[in-house]
């Protein structure tokens, strides 16, 4: 390309605008006060739980070593050698119970969901009971209803050979989990379905595709898109609802804690526990964020 | 029939006063909490949208920590944690044994939470109020008290309330972990009712139930409350 097939193009370049004048100092308004002495008393905390981590585990720097170094850090960290792998697979479990009740979740969902929908007003009854019921009652209360309340049913269960499954504390927590997120999923996809608006279908009807195809194809991609949100705030109030599992005897990260809390009395149990369940759901939020950004990349402009 | 109805009343034979009286201590620990976790949100919502960018970032700080920690497990940290702190600072001035109370403990965390999450609600109501409503106080004359108290808090209660009552519906939910550091709510009593009577489905099923409830009578309030927030809507 030439410059003289452009030249109705203006040549000149337009100067850049000079940067806005470095602020000059703020003030010490009473705002600003609070504000730094706030962020300093977090920072302050944030060290002594630091030194509170260190201190119990007697970590400490010794001079005049005979190593490569003239400094050493000695430490007797008994509390970590003895309970670290056990957080660490209580960390698993978490997990593993947020993940099987998720995914069961979803499955259970799906059908509920259209059972809600329904114009039968039976079927969409019971949704909107089993709905109800999970999101209007307290997740321990629903954990101790299937775990403890299994036992009033003990001989009918064991005559039809299902008291196996509820005897293990860990199939009635991914249960009353499973329940209890399905319950949760069904409001969040039915809203997101809801809020599509009704010329989708109408515009799809219109050319002439049938009910199930502009639902598969139209409505539920966009449905999932808008559910991308309160999906990761489901995940986030899952882990963190999981740790009440560790009442029933279940060891997840804290059940691991209570376990080592009460053989030690050594507090730093409950702030690691603190530290692990802060990363995951900070973790998670970020990568949610990302995941949501990537998918939603051709709504932005 | 007859013998579960009679585990269910009132007397020495059922379980029926005892369970009120968790219903009743369910009930005040979810009022105690409430206007602490109220207030401490909405100064919280005041601090995140300042211009000031520490006490933004000190704001935000304090809102992923405890939007961030199980319930439970803040709970935890402020019962035993509070247990042991005051202990120390107690034993500097000697022998004291002090034992933090589980309602007060419950009361704190509960209300750490919901300020959490309510600080949120405030602050997506604020942004929702147009700038335009504190443009025409200023130019009314009004100054920083009097806008907040007659132009935006009125507009802000009516924006922020769907929000907050569902916290509150939580916040009722939240307070059956108060239980497993042996506060005697409703669940607590229905556990020893069931260990008692070996009935653990009739009483649980009945503390599900009253939790159903609450969360009925809840939303008829909240309904006449969101009526009166509305006041000003329905009468133009």
């Amino acid at each position: 390309m030439s410059d003289t097939s452009l030249s109705y193009v203006q040549l000149e370049t337009i100067t850049a605008k000079a940067p806005p004048p470095a602020p000059s100092n703020r003030p010490w308004t009473p705002v600003r006060i609070v504000g730094t002495t706030w962020l300093t008393l977090w920072l302050l905390s944030g060290l002594g739980i630091l030194w509170f981590l260190l201190n119990s585990n007697h970590v400490a720097l010794v001079f005049g070593g005979d190593g490569l170094l003239p400094v050493s850090i000695t430490h007797n960290a008994k509390f970590l050698i003895k309970y670290g792998e056990k957080f660490v697979s209580g960390f698993i479990v978490t997990l593993q119970l947020v993940g099987i009740a998720m995914l069961l979740g979803v499955l259970l969902s799906v059908p509920m969901t259209f059972m809600r929908m329904s114009k039968n007003r039976i079927l969409g009854g019971i949704a909107y009971g089993y709905v109800y019921f999970f999101r209007g009652t307290p997740l321990l209360a629903q954990v101790f209803l299937i775990y403890y309340g299994a036992g009033t049913f003990r001989i009918p269960l064991q005559s039809v050979d299902m008291w196996w499954f509820f005897r293990d504390a860990w199939n009635c927590a991914v249960l009353a989990f499973t329940l209890n997120t399905a319950a949760y999923q069904v409001e969040i996809l039915r809203g997101s379905i809801e809020n599509i608006a009704k010329g989708q279908w109408e515009a799809a009807a219109a050319l002439g595709l049938p009910k199930w195809l502009t639902f598969w194809k139209i409505i539920l991609p966009q449905a999932l898109i808008v559910s991308l949100r309160p999906y990761g705030n489901e995940i986030i109030l899952m882990i963190k609802g999981s740790a009440i599992v560790a009442i029933i005897t279940i060891f997840d990260l804290m059940g691991e804690t209570r376990r080592a809390f009460s053989r030690t009395y050594d507090f730093q149990a409950y702030v690691w526990a603190a530290i692990a369940y802060l990363v995951m759901v900070e973790a998670l939020r970020r990568v949610w964020d990302l995941i949501e950004a990537r998918l939603t990349r051709h709504l932005h402009r | 029939m007859n013998e579960l109805l009679t585990l269910l009343s009132f007397g020495d034979l059922g379980w029926g006063d005892e369970i009120a009286l968790g219903v009743g201590m369910t009930v005040s620990l979810a009022l105690a909490s409430l206007p602490i976790g109220l207030l401490l949100g909405f100064l919280l919502a005041l601090a995140k949208k300042s211009e000031e960018p520490s006490l933004r970032a000190a704001a935000n700080v304090y809102t992923t920590i405890f939007r961030g920690l199980p319930e439970l497990l803040t709970l935890f940290l402020v019962y035993y944690g509070g247990q042991i702190l005051i202990q120390q600072v107690l034993s500097l001035f000697g022998e004291f044994y002090f034992e933090v109370n589980a309602f007060i403990a419950g009361m704190i965390a509960l209300s750490l939470v919901f300020s959490s999450y309510a600080s949120e609600a405030f602050l997506s109501a604020f942004r929702a109020i147009n700038k335009g409503q504190y443009e025409g106080a200023s130019a009314l004359g009004m100054g920083y008290a009097h806008t907040m108290r007659l132009v935006i808090l009125p507009q802000l209660v009516r924006l922020a309330l769907p929000a907050l009552s569902n916290l509150w519906l939580i916040l009722l939910k939240e307070t059956s972990l108060v239980s497993i550091i042996g506060l005697a709510d409703i669940i607590r009593y229905s556990n020893m009712a069931a260990r008692t009577t070996k009935e653990p489905f009739l009483f649980f099923s009945v503390a599900c139930a009253i939790y159903l409830v609450l969360a009925v009578i809840s939303s008829g309030g909240i309904a006449r409350l969101d009526a009166w927030a509305k006041r000003g809507e329905v009468s133009r």
